[in-house]
This record gives C-alpha cells, sequence and structure tokens, in this order.
C-alpha cells in the first residue's frame, strides 16, 4: 500500500512524548501560578501613553520623572523604535491628579481641602471640571496662582454653601498629563509628541477576563461536541486534551516571559484554538479512513501509518503560516507583535500536541476499528484502491 | 471525462473575480481630506454662494483646495494637503459663522464609473484613520432610583385620597420602597390599593421580629421592570449623544449601544479628546412658563421664537411670562402615544412629586390660559478678535438659546401626570418627546474608557499593515510556486481570488477595518492554501500509489474535500465564538477570520480545481504533471 513511505514511529516513542508533554506543561502551569500573566491595559485598567521622541529617548530619564509622580506600577519601554516611547501604569490619570491637587491645597492653609470633583453647572458651556474647596478663598487660590491660565485655561471662581467652587476649562486629567508630558521633555531634552492616549477604567478589565474565559470553555465545549459527532467521543478527548496542552503552553510562555498580555494576544489564543484543532482533525481525517481501509486493525500501527502520511502535508502547512506571522511579527508593527508571538509559539505547540498527543490519548483510550465503522453504508468510495 | 468542469462553473469563477477586482480597486485610491459643511438645522439651505464663501476664504490664506461640491444638504471642498485640513476648517468655520456645520472628512477619489456601481473603499476604523474612542457607563441604578422616588409619592398620593393611613413611604437606594403602617388592616388595605397600579413593581409584606407593632410591605422592581428602565436610559442618553456628537462636525460618528448600560462613541478625525468630551457631557434644559395674557405687566413679559421653523414663520414669536413653572430637571419622562378615545397622537409627561405639586399649584388657578415649554441650549461661539498688539486671537463667548418647543392651552389642573393633546401628527409627538426628554435629567453617564489615536499613527498602522500583507502573500505565492510548481500556480491564482473576494465580502457588509482584521487577513492568507496544500498532498500520494495523473487529480480533490470542510468549520466555530463575545480589536479579527474562512472553503477549492481541469483536463493520454 505505502510501499515507498517509510512509517514513522510515532506511538512508540509515546512514553517519551507523554514525559516531556506532561513536564511542559507543568513547567507552564507553575510559571502562571507563580509569575501569573503580565496583564495588559485593557485587563488591569489604567493609562498608557504612547509617546514620540525627535531624538533617541533616554528611558532611565523618562523612569525617574514617571517615579517622583509615584504612579503606580510605571513601564516605560521602546515601542518601535528608539524613538517610541510606550508609557503605561495602572493609575487613572483623573485619580492622580485629583491626589496632587488635593496635596497642594492641603498645604495653603489649615483646614483647606479638595472636597470634591463635580460636573461644571448648565451655564458654565465649554468648562471641564468643577472642584470643590472647603476653607479657602477665591483670593488666596489667585494669589498662590494653583490654577495658571496657561494650564488650565478659562477659570471661574464662584462661592456655594461657603466653599470656593473653582471651574476649569481644561479638565485636571489632561492638565496632569501635559505636566507629565513637559517634565519628560525637560528630564531628556528632546521635544515629545503625544501620538495616542488610552484610558481604561478598573471595571472594564474583570468582565473582559470573564469573557475570555468563557469564550474558552464555549470553544472547547463546542469542539468536543463537533468532534464526538463528526468521529467519536474517544478523538474528542484526545483532541480537547490537545487544546489545552496548547493553550497552558502558550500562556505558560507569556507567562515566563512576562509578555504582555492585552486584549489581542486573547484573540491570538482563541484563534490558535481554532488552528489547532484544523491541524488534529485532518490527521483524525486520515486515521478514521485508514482504520476503514487498512486490513490492519492495531491502532498504534493504524496511527502511525496515517500522521506519516500527513505529515507532509502538516510541514507545509505549518510552514506557510509562519511565513505569515513572521511576516506580522516582523513588519506589521508593535501592536500586533504579541498577536503573532502567541500565534507562532502556539502553532509549534499545537502541531507537537497533533502529533504526539491527541492522536496518543485516543489509542489510550483503547479505539478500536468498530468504533469507526461507517453506520451508513458504502459511503466511502473505494476505486483507487485496487493498488497492491 | 474525469476533470471537466461545466462552463457554468468556470463562468461563475470568473464573475466573481470580475466582482473582486471592482470591488478591491476603490481601496487604491487614496482619499483627499475635505471640508464638510453641513446647515445646524434642516431649514439653512447649502448652496452655490455657500460653497464660493467657502473657496474665497481659502483662496485668501493660500490653501489650495479644489472639486467643490454641492449636494442637497451638504457642501465638500477638498484640500490638497493633510496638513492644512485642521487650520481649512477653522478658517471656513469663520467665514460662515454661526449656523454652519464644519466637518473635517475624506472625500473618495473613486473614479465616478466605480462609485455608480456602489464600490466603494473599505471604512477604516480608528486605528487606521486617527481620532477618539470613548466608552461610557450610563448609572442605571440612578435612573432605577429616581424612578421609585417617584413611584413611592405616587403610592403616598394614592392613600392619602382612600384615607388609608401609613406611618411612611420611602424609597430606598437599592430599588426598594418601604411603606410603613400602624395596625396590619391598614397595610392590607394599602396594599390592596396599589398593587394593581404598579404592574412591574413586586410587592411583598414582610413583618420582621424586631420591629414589632409595625407592619410593612416592600415594593421592588421585577427583573423586567429594571430592564425596562435600564434600556429607556441608555436609548434616551443615546439620543441625546448623538445630537450632542453632530456639534462636533465629524462626518460619521459612531454611536453605538454596547451591552446592557454601556455606550460607545468613536469620532474619527478628532485630535481633542478633552473638547471632544465637553461638548458629549452637555446637557440641554427646560423650562415650564405660563403664557402671557393681555393683563400681563409689561416688564413680565418676555418673547421666544419658535424651535420649528415652518411654526415661527406661522405665527411669529410667542410671549410668555418670566415667572417659570418648573424647570426640565423635575421631568421624569416623556413618552408619545395616542389618545385611546380620539386616536389623536399626544405626548405623556411625567414629572416627580416637587414638579407635580407645583404645576398643581399654578395651573389649578389659571385653566384656560397657555403653557409654553422652552427648550434652552447652551452654546459657545468662536470669534476671532484682535488683541492689543493687534494678533488674531480666538475668542470663546457664550449664549444660550431658548426657543419655545410647544405652546398649549390649559384645559384642567395639572399634576404629576399630563399630556400635550392637539398635535398634529404622529412625528410631531415624537420629535417633542424627545425633545422634552433630551432636556429631562438623563441618567448620568461617566466615561469608562478613553483611547486617542494620532493621525500619524494610524497612517503609520496601514502602512505596517499592508506591507506586511504583501510580504505574507508574496512569500507565500513563491513558498507554494518552489514546492508545488504548475499546481502551485493554481494555488497562488486561487489565493489571489480569495483575497479579492475577502474584500469585496468585507466591504459589501460594511464592516470597517481595524488593524487586528489585517492580521486576520494576513493570517487567512497562510491558511488558506492549507486546503491547496492537503489537495496536493493528495495528488502525490495517489501518484505514488500508482494511479493515472487524470485519476490522481481527481481523486486527490475528492477526498480531501471531506477534510477541508471539517478542518475548516472548527475553525469557523471559533470565529464565530470570538465574534459573539468579542469587543473591539477581537471583534474587527473575529469578522476578517469568519470571511476568510468561509472565502478560503470557495476559492481554494472551487478556483484551483477549475484551473487543474482547464489546463490538464482535455488530454487524453497525460503521462506527467507538475506537482
Amino acid at each position: 500500500m505505502t510501499k515507498e513511505l517509510r512509517i514513522i514511529d510515532f506511538m512508540g516513542v509515546r512514553h517519551y512524548t507523554s514525559t516531556l508533554s506532561i513536564i511542559i506543561v507543568l513547567i507552564s502551569l507553575a510559571s502562571l501560578a507563580i509569575n501569573g500573566l503580565k496583564l495588559g491595559l485593557d485587563f488591569t485598567g489604567g493609562t498608557q501613553l504612547e509617546l514620540l521622541f525627535d531624538r533617541p529617548a533616554d528611558l532611565d530619564k523618562i523612569r525617574d520623572v514617571l517615579e517622583k509622580e509615584e504612579l503606580k506600577s510605571p513601564v516605560a519601554v521602546l515601542f518601535g523604535s528608539d524613538q517610541e516611547v510606550m508609557i503605561r501604569t495602572q493609575d487613572q490619570m483623573k485619580v492622580k491628579a485629583q491626589e496632587k491637587l488635593s496635596e497642594q491645597i492641603a498645604a495653603l492653609g489649615s483646614g483647606a481641602a479638595l472636597e470634591g470633583i463635580e460636573r461644571p453647572a448648565r451655564e458654565l458651556e465649554g468648562f471641564g471640571d468643577a472642584l470643590v474647596i472647603a476653607n479657602l478663598s477665591a483670593e488666596v487660590l489667585q494669589q498662590k496662582e494653583l490654577f495658571p491660565a496657561e494650564k488650565y485655561g478659562r477659570v471661574e471662581y464662584q462661592q456655594r454653601d461657603g466653599k470656593t467652587l473653582v471651574v476649569v476649562e481644561n479638565s485636571i486629567d489632561s492638565v496632569y498629563l501635559r505636566q507629565i508630558i513637559v517634565d519628560i521633555e525637560q528630564a531628556t531634552g528632546a521635544k515629545v509628541e503625544l501620538r495616542s492616549s488610552e484610558f481604561v477604567g478598573p471595571q472594564i478589565g474583570d468582565e473582559l477576563r470573564d469573557q475570555g474565559g468563557l469564550g474558552m470553555l464555549v470553544a472547547f465545549a463546542l469542539v468536543f461536541l463537533y468532534v464526538a459527532v463528526q468521529f467519536q467521543w474517544k478523538f474528542s478527548t484526545g483532541a480537547i486534551i490537545g487544546l489545552i496542552h496548547d493553550v497552558v503552553v502558550t500562556l505558560g510562555f507569556f507567562a515566563f516571559f512576562q509578555w504582555d498580555f492585552d486584549l489581542t494576544v486573547l484573540a491570538a489564543v482563541l484563534a490558535l484554538i481554532g488552528y489547532s484543532i484544523n491541524d488534529t482533525i485532518v490527521i483524525y481525517d486520515r486515521i478514521r479512513e485508514n482504520f476503514r481501509l487498512l486490513r490492519k486493525t492495531d491502532p498504534h500501527e493504524v496511527i502511525n501509518i496515517s500522521i506519516t502520511q500527513t505529515l507532509g502535508r502538516t510541514i507545509m502547512t505549518s510552514a506557510s503560516v509562519f511565513i505569515v506571522l513572521f511576516c506580522l511579527y516582523f513588519i506589521a508593527g508593535e501592536v500586533l507583535q504579541g498577536f503573532a508571538l502567541a500565534l507562532i509559539i502556539g502553532i509549534i505547540a499545537g502541531t507537537y500536541s497533533s502529533v504526539y498527543i491527541c492522536a496518543n490519548i485516543t489509542a489510550a483510550l483503547g479505539i478500536t476499528k468498530e468504533d469507526l465503522m461507517p453506520k451508513a453504508k458504502g459511503e466511502d468510495g473505494s476505486e483507487v484502491n485496487e493498488a497492491p | 471525462m474525469l476533470n471537466r468542469y461545466p462552463l457554468w462553473k468556470y463562468l461563475l469563477l470568473l464573475c466573481f473575480a470580475v466582482i473582486g477586482v471592482i470591488y478591491s480597486i476603490p481601496n487604491l485610491y487614496a482619499p483627499d481630506p475635505a471640508i464638510q459643511v453641513s446647515g445646524d438645522s434642516s431649514a439653512k439651505v447649502i448652496d452655490a454662494p455657500v460653497l464660493a464663501k467657502m473657496e474665497a476664504a481659502l483662496k485668501a490664506a493660500n490653501i489650495e483646495a479644489f472639486g467643490g461640491e454641492v449636494t442637497a444638504k451638504t457642501a465638500m471642498l477638498r484640500i490638497k494637503d493633510v496638513e492644512q485640513q485642521m487650520i481649512a476648517r477653522k478658517l471656513v468655520q469663520q467665514a460662515l459663522g454661526d449656523g454652519y456645520v464644519v466637518a473635517l472628512n475624506t472625500a473618495p477619489t473613486t473614479p465616478a464609473w466605480l462609485q455608480s456601481l456602489g464600490a466603494e473603499p473599505l471604512k477604516l476604523g480608528l486605528d487606521l484613520a486617527g481620532g477618539v474612542h470613548f466608552l461610557l457607563e450610563v448609572d442605571t441604578a440612578s435612573a432605577v432610583a429616581k424612578r421609585q422616588e417617584i413611584n413611592a409619592d405616587d403610592m403616598k398620593d394614592k392613600m392619602r385620597k382612600a384615607k388609608v393611613r401609613y406611618a411612611s413611604v420611602v424609597a430606598q437606594k437599592d430599588n426598594q420602597i418601604i411603606a410603613r403602617f400602624r395596625t396590619a388592616e391598614a397595610r392590607d388595605e394599602g396594599l390592596a390599593l396599589v398593587r394593581g397600579d404598579f404592574p412591574t413593581l413586586l410587592f411583598d409584606t414582610a413583618d420582621s421580629e424586631q420591629t414589632a407593632g409595625e407592619f410593612t410591605f416592600v415594593a421592588s422592581f421585577t427583573e423586567a421592570g429594571v430592564r425596562e428602565i435600564e434600556d429607556y436610559a441608555v436609548s434616551q442618553n443615546l439620543i441625546t449623544l448623538r445630537n450632542r456628537v453632530n456639534e462636533l462636525g465629524v462626518s460619521e460618528p459612531m454611536v453605538q449601544r454596547q451591552g446592557r448600560n454601556r455606550i460607545i462613541v468613536q469620532l474619527a478625525g478628532i485630535q481633542d479628546p478633552a473638547e471632544a468630551k465637553r461638548v458629549i457631557g452637555k446637557t440641554a434644559n427646560l423650562e415650564f412658563r405660563l403664557g402671557a395674557s393681555p393683563d400681563t405687566l409689561v416688564s413680565n413679559k418676555e418673547e421666544f421664537p419658535f424651535k420649528d421653523e415652518l411654526m415661527q414663520m406661522q405665527r411669529g414669536n410667542a410671549v410668555l411670562e418670566k415667572q417659570l413653572i418648573v424647570t426640565g430637571d423635575r421631568v421624569a419622562n416623556a413618552t408619545s402615544s395616542f389618545d385611546p378615545e380620539t386616536n389623536q397622537p399626544q405626548v405623556n409627561i411625567t414629572l416627580d412629586s416637587l414638579g407635580g405639586t407645583h404645576m398643581h399649584r399654578v395651573t389649578r388657578n389659571n385653566v384656560g390660559r397657555q403653557m409654553g415649554i422652552l427648550f434652552i441650549e447652551y452654546k459657545t461661539r468662536t470669534q476671532v478678535v484682535k488683541n492689543a498688539a493687534g494678533e488674531d486671537v480666538e475668542k470663546m463667548t457664550q449664549y444660550v438659546e431658548r426657543k419655545v418647543i410647544s405652546l398649549a392651552t390649559i384645559q384642567s389642573a395639572l399634576g404629576v401626570q399630563f399630556r400635550i393633546t392637539g398635535l398634529d401628527n404622529p412625528g410631531e409627538a415624537s420629535e417633542l418627546a424627545l425633545l422634552l426628554r433630551a432636556g429631562a435629567l438623563a441618567a448620568p453617564m461617566h466615561f469608562v474608557e478613553e483611547r486617542t489615536i494620532g493621525p500619524s499613527l494610524g497612517a503609520e498602522n496601514i502602512k505596517n499593515g499592508v506591507d506586511a500583507t504583501l510580504w505574507g502573500f508574496g512569500l507565500v505565492v513563491l513558498f507554494m510556486l518552489v514546492v508545488y510548481r504548475v499546481f502551485g500556480i493554481f494555488a497562488n491564482i486561487a489565493l489571489a481570488l480569495n483575497l479579492l473576494m475577502m474584500i469585496t465580502m468585507l466591504s459589501m457588509f460594511g464592516a470597517t477595518l481595524t488593524l487586528p482584521g489585517i492580521a486576520g487577513i494576513v493570517l487567512t492568507i497562510g491558511m488558506a492554501v492549507d486546503a491547496n496544500v492537503l489537495i496536493h498532498s493528495r495528488i502525490r500520494e495517489e501518484l505514488k500509489n500508482g494511479a493515472s495523473p487524470q485519476q490522481a487529480i481527481f481523486a486527490g480533490y475528492e477526498r480531501a474535500f471531506i477534510t477541508i470542510v471539517d478542518a475548516n468549520l472548527t475553525t469557523l466555530i471559533i470565529g464565530i465564538i470570538l465574534f459573539a463575545i468579542g469587543t473591539g480589536p477581537i471583534k474587527g479579527f473575529a469578522v476578517t477570520l469568519i470571511v476568510g474562512i468561509i472565502t478560503t472553503m470557495y476559492a481554494s477549492v472551487s478556483c484551483s480545481r477549475a484551473l487543474a481541469n482547464l489546463v490538464y483536463g482535455n488530454r487524453k493520454n497525460l503521462q506527467k504533471i507538475s506537482i
């Protein structure tokens, strides 16, 4: 039947590969448990800025500025080129700005305090924030120049219930953000352009995590069902264990190297499930066909033949997907690098699991020829198989 | 013959290819930056003189503009240099003055014959076009709480009228009303009285041990009732937001509901999130006033125009008293409906209890007089003035616009709930209800997410994305050619068709292309050839097993097909899950993934098979194929 094809004994080494797989999965789980994923802004909430410098950026000086501001877990890294810097913190600019102003106001007199920030009254169209300040008169505030016009734009002072109301045109978070950029400009001596900014509230992250986890579970369940209907539950179990292996290993890499895990990486991990199952199903398809076709009944032998027959295709497809992933990684820019990386790792894991894990488990569950004999008659055309 | 296709299959393929090319071409034409002018009310006429004014203003500032166009409601002028677009907008706004909305836009440069076929370039997401993105959360809990306060007032009112003695009726923060009574009889009586009137409330008698001698019932909203209020609050905010966003002069703003209580706002081309936030956060107000009677003092009279231009032309200004009855803050709800008896359109207004008291006090003595409702907006006008040094500086002045939206005769003493009838058509009624709601205190919103993408970053993202796609495509094509030779050519032509069909489907669905979406396209390129790889390895195998080339080709396509469908269907399932759960980047990726799988299943199999049949199918004694 397959004279020229030398059958590779994939199943013969199954004890070694199983041990290897278990070790890798355990290491991945350990690093997930110890290091945890370094969650991106989408999940943690906070602020992310992308700055363009007019000369190579001095990261140390930028970090000093961020440290001085006492931002929560600040990150400053090069992003794309040595002139582009991404800054990230888990702080909300608005909260931070309010804290700073509170300190400044409290220093101005005993009992002076920033009591809250409100929306400006309807009449004050075009103003950003209204600050309620207790125990401090408008005159003192003006004298101390706490709200200079070049920063805050138009400033209105009002009285309400014995408190001073300062209404500013530029919202305090935008002023604070501007201040940080000016500080960075001064520290590095470069001109800085703000290319993009993102603020994500803390409540979004939890929802995303739930959605991502839920999506993964639904994906597993549907894949299990589909394979069980098309093939048999022993195949489903093998496929799902393979998928879990792929996902765990990919996440393990992200945890081990502390790469950023953001929304696009989550999309990649889910897409990986789709890709990896694709690979597995091609092999399953061949196993099913061979079980029906060949007179051999030893599952290990059938699986070995099947994997060997599809090996060429497995390599070719992985190669072509690798080509495009490397293009994405190197050309498509920083935003998609995490995405490409997750898929590159995932596809290595997926190809490995398709060859060594999925069929292995199906065999261990005791797959037999009878499991796969077609219930309907003669759906398999057999005219090509009169050859030796 | 084994490997023959009927003619119609070839024609179908050709047809797809032609459609694909037509719908993909527009993406090659880079759009021109443009300035678009529209009137701030539908009555404003936009005509050639307006365009001439725009052109003159730009010419004076040495900004090159061309291709002016006037359509029914807008005038558009193309700008040569993107850098000057912002300046041009400012200049045009100054030249035209108030009453016009000047927006930044891009004008397609697609040739007319393509446009007439409906072929347009793909819409670009914010990460490619630049702009701001907000996610707002509507505080629905406070909307529910406010509704409960009104319900509590209503209950008190009812029981007072029916002479049921209660100790207190209080709306709690957690969507509960607690009514306390001294006797069980009074409690039961009160409960029987109000129960039927509040279908969305759940009533529960909860007498606890500690509060001996006190009898209570608790009323809380059903899940459906809460949902209804939430829906109402969110859709009301949605409408208000749409109106506000139009003020910003964005050509195609996106304001969409997301999930239960969130709203996404995406504004392409806006670079100042602070300005956008201010405008989005604005609210209008309402004032209810009595119409002036002949014996009203002149000092107590004020004249206002009608908001509706037609009414203004027919009736002229309306004269109202200066004294106001209630403001919009007291309006809880306004809906349009039909009078059950006369079937005429009407608007139902609900005030809160304080508003109802005021309304009652004023109207009971003024039956037969008119009541006007004023719609008040606070607007900012930018003017250019010379400062002391003689330089042009921009000065922002604020002004208040008060216009009459309704002037109706008071038929009887009004309370918490009343209606405005005598409206001409249902459209007018819903418009009035909308304005009343926009002026009422909407459920508060706050920003939970904010993203700004600069235009230069957007352009860079496009370039990176296109580069990655081209490189990916080129390398995969080369790879297939080297490995499979002639059959590689078939696969590559199929891949090209696949790409064209993807772009066509994406633009036909009106999908928005984002950077993750591009990643989906690139990934599809890599995965699409998998189908051909499956087929080709099958053919090779069949050849090795001694089949004749014709048989091998036939068997290869036939047998690989089942595998291809099996494998792609699972990926499709994943794509649909991604689409269902995903937001933002995940959704953009999911769309291209799904579209890619569908086109792949067709193109990779049918197109390459058609080509193989075309080239090899007719040869009777084919000895060798190049694979």
